[in-house]
């Protein structure tokens, strides 16, 4: 009860500050909070990323292993997303199996990565219909301030672009790298009021009725949408987040990939 | 996603290969009150789905932790039946189930009068008793019809249906042959009166003008759907009265 109050005082506040054209860390509408990449940071996985977005922080790290393929697709590897909101990254969060949020949040990255068909699922074939790479990206959330899919979306590309398929371990031998065919990315905007804003930070993102994750390629094209929230979107407000998910899109493609 | 599956030709002469045209819908047959158990039931065909909705509440909201002091809480429960599929569906709930069934609630939330019932739950239950793609939205079409006959106050109705991209051409709700040979599908709920969306899913890869072209074709559809939904809880409650 105590903390729902909070969070109502603190919806207000961000509620009002947005009305007179401003967010509570001084940044503009279309902006994102300073983001950061390191690559590589975990020597065990065959890829990782720890991405920043001001204080959110997030770490994926990307697994390969041998497995058998799925009956429908015999000579294609297999990708499969997972995340885990640790109770280390937020007091909302709690241990136990995963709920709604951390499905969502996996499930939109995996999209994202298979619309864009960044990975080309016949190259992690090594024995039809026996044996393929199955590629395991686990999104590990470290700290929520807001605005988990932009950064765990950005630490999976991040992470596969610098795949070390490690045929060595398993006694197999072939290609060492995995060539990535495009590189998506997500960028999440708010509703408040009326107004649009890009990477919610938690308060934000707790003070809006909607919001719409919009992952696009390089091309400009778009691989994966989701709404989320329990309110309404107009057309309008649908076309600038689709056409601010593009442009930012592509200045962070630009940036950090 | 689409490789290394057949090569299938979706589009013939112009027309689809169940001889639709590109803008449109599959038949629709809605019955209300179909449960007698339920506060609120509907069934709801489009196509081959075949699909039932059921409402309980709004009632005590449990576990009580959960209870919201100012407004009711809606859960929302899609569940497809082990035989809805060609492959059984092992029973229980899987990842696939509990993103739709919170997507779908976040489609339907916007339109229920939530304040007028704090501490309390409003039951959704969803039931895809056979498949045939765009099943999330036949589920909240035939939920959205069930909070109405639940008495539930609402603000208006909410519709929903899919659109995708076969064979290059933006088309509307896909059937599972052309969902599982497609190029996009992005399913779609409105609230009629006022072309608000509450739900918008995208998958696949579609360009920016497509993905416009696709959402206006998908509003178009949902007028049609609020019309059909409309009329049967018209029809349901205007038989009433006569006894």
């Amino acid at each position: 009860m105590g903390l729902e109050i909070v969070n109502d005082i603190r919806k207000d506040y961000v509620r009002d500050l947005i009305e007179s054209g401003k967010r509570a860390d001084g940044r503009g509408f279309r902006e994102y909070r300073e983001i950061n990449v390191e690559r590589d940071v975990i020597k065990r996985a065959e890829g990782s990323a720890r991405v920043r977005i001001g204080n959110t922080d997030v770490l994926v790290g990307v697994k390969l292993e041998p497995g058998a393929p799925f009956p429908d697709a015999p000579g294609e590897g297999v990708i499969i997303t997972n995340a885990e909101f640790v109770p280390l990254a937020s007091p909302e969060f709690e241990s136990g199996p995963p709920d709604e949020n951390s499905v969502q949040l996996a499930r939109v990255v995996d999209r994202g990565i298979r619309g864009s068909e960044a990975i080309d699922l016949a190259k992690l074939c090594i024995e039809e219909g026996e044996k393929v790479w199955m590629v395991f990206i686990d999104i590990h959330i470290l700290d929520n301030d807001g605005n988990l899919v932009d950064a765990a979306a950005l630490g999976a590309i991040a992470s596969l672009l610098n795949i070390r398929i490690p045929n060595e371990r398993y006694g197999l031998t072939g290609e060492d790298t995995l060539p990535m065919r495009d590189r998506p990315v997500a960028v999440t905007t708010v509703e408040i009021d009326g107004n649009i804003l890009v990477d919610p930070d938690f308060n934000e993102e707790n003070a809006a009725a909607s919001r719409l994750t919009v992952i696009s390629n390089a091309d400009g094209t778009l691989s994966g949408m989701q709404k989320s929230g329990s309110g309404g979107l107009k057309e309008e407000e649908i076309a600038e987040m689709v056409e601010i998910g593009i442009e930012k899109g592509g200045e962070i493609r630009e940036k950090f990939l | 996603m689409k490789e290394g599956k057949e090569e299938i030709e979706l589009i013939k002469e112009g027309k689809r290969l169940d001889g639709r045209g590109f803008d449109e819908l599959r038949p629709i047959k809605i019955e209300v009150g179909v449960l007698k158990r339920a506060d609120g039931s509907c069934y709801f065909e489009l196509g081959d789905n075949k699909v039932i909705a059921a409402v309980y509440g709004p009632r005590e909201m449990h576990p009580r932790h959960a209870q919201d002091a100012k407004m009711a809480v809606v859960k929302f429960r899609y569940n497809m039946a082990p035989f809805s599929v060609d492959d059984r569906k092992r029973p229980g709930p899987d990842r696939r189930s509990v993103e739709i069934s919170k997507v779908s609630r976040e489609a339907l939330d916007p339109v229920i009068m939530r304040e007028y019932y704090p501490k309390t739950a409003i039951d959704v239950y969803v039931e895809i008793l056979q498949s045939d793609a765009g099943t999330r939205t036949v589920g909240i079409n035939a939920a959205s019809v069930a909070l109405a006959d639940a008495g539930i106050p609402m603000k208006d109705l909410v519709s929903s249906v899919a659109v995708g991209k076969i064979d290059g051409e933006i088309v509307l709700d896909l059937n599972a042959m052309e969902d599982n040979h497609g190029e996009a599908d992005m399913p779609v709920a409105m609230v009629a009166r006022t072309n608000t969306i509450t739900l918008l899913q995208m998958d696949g890869r579609l360009e920016k003008e497509e993905f416009e072209r696709g959402l206006k074709l998908a509003m178009g559809a949902c007028h049609q759907i609020y019309e059909l939904q409309r009329a049967a809880l018209i029809d349901r409650y205007s038989e009433s009265v006569d006894v």
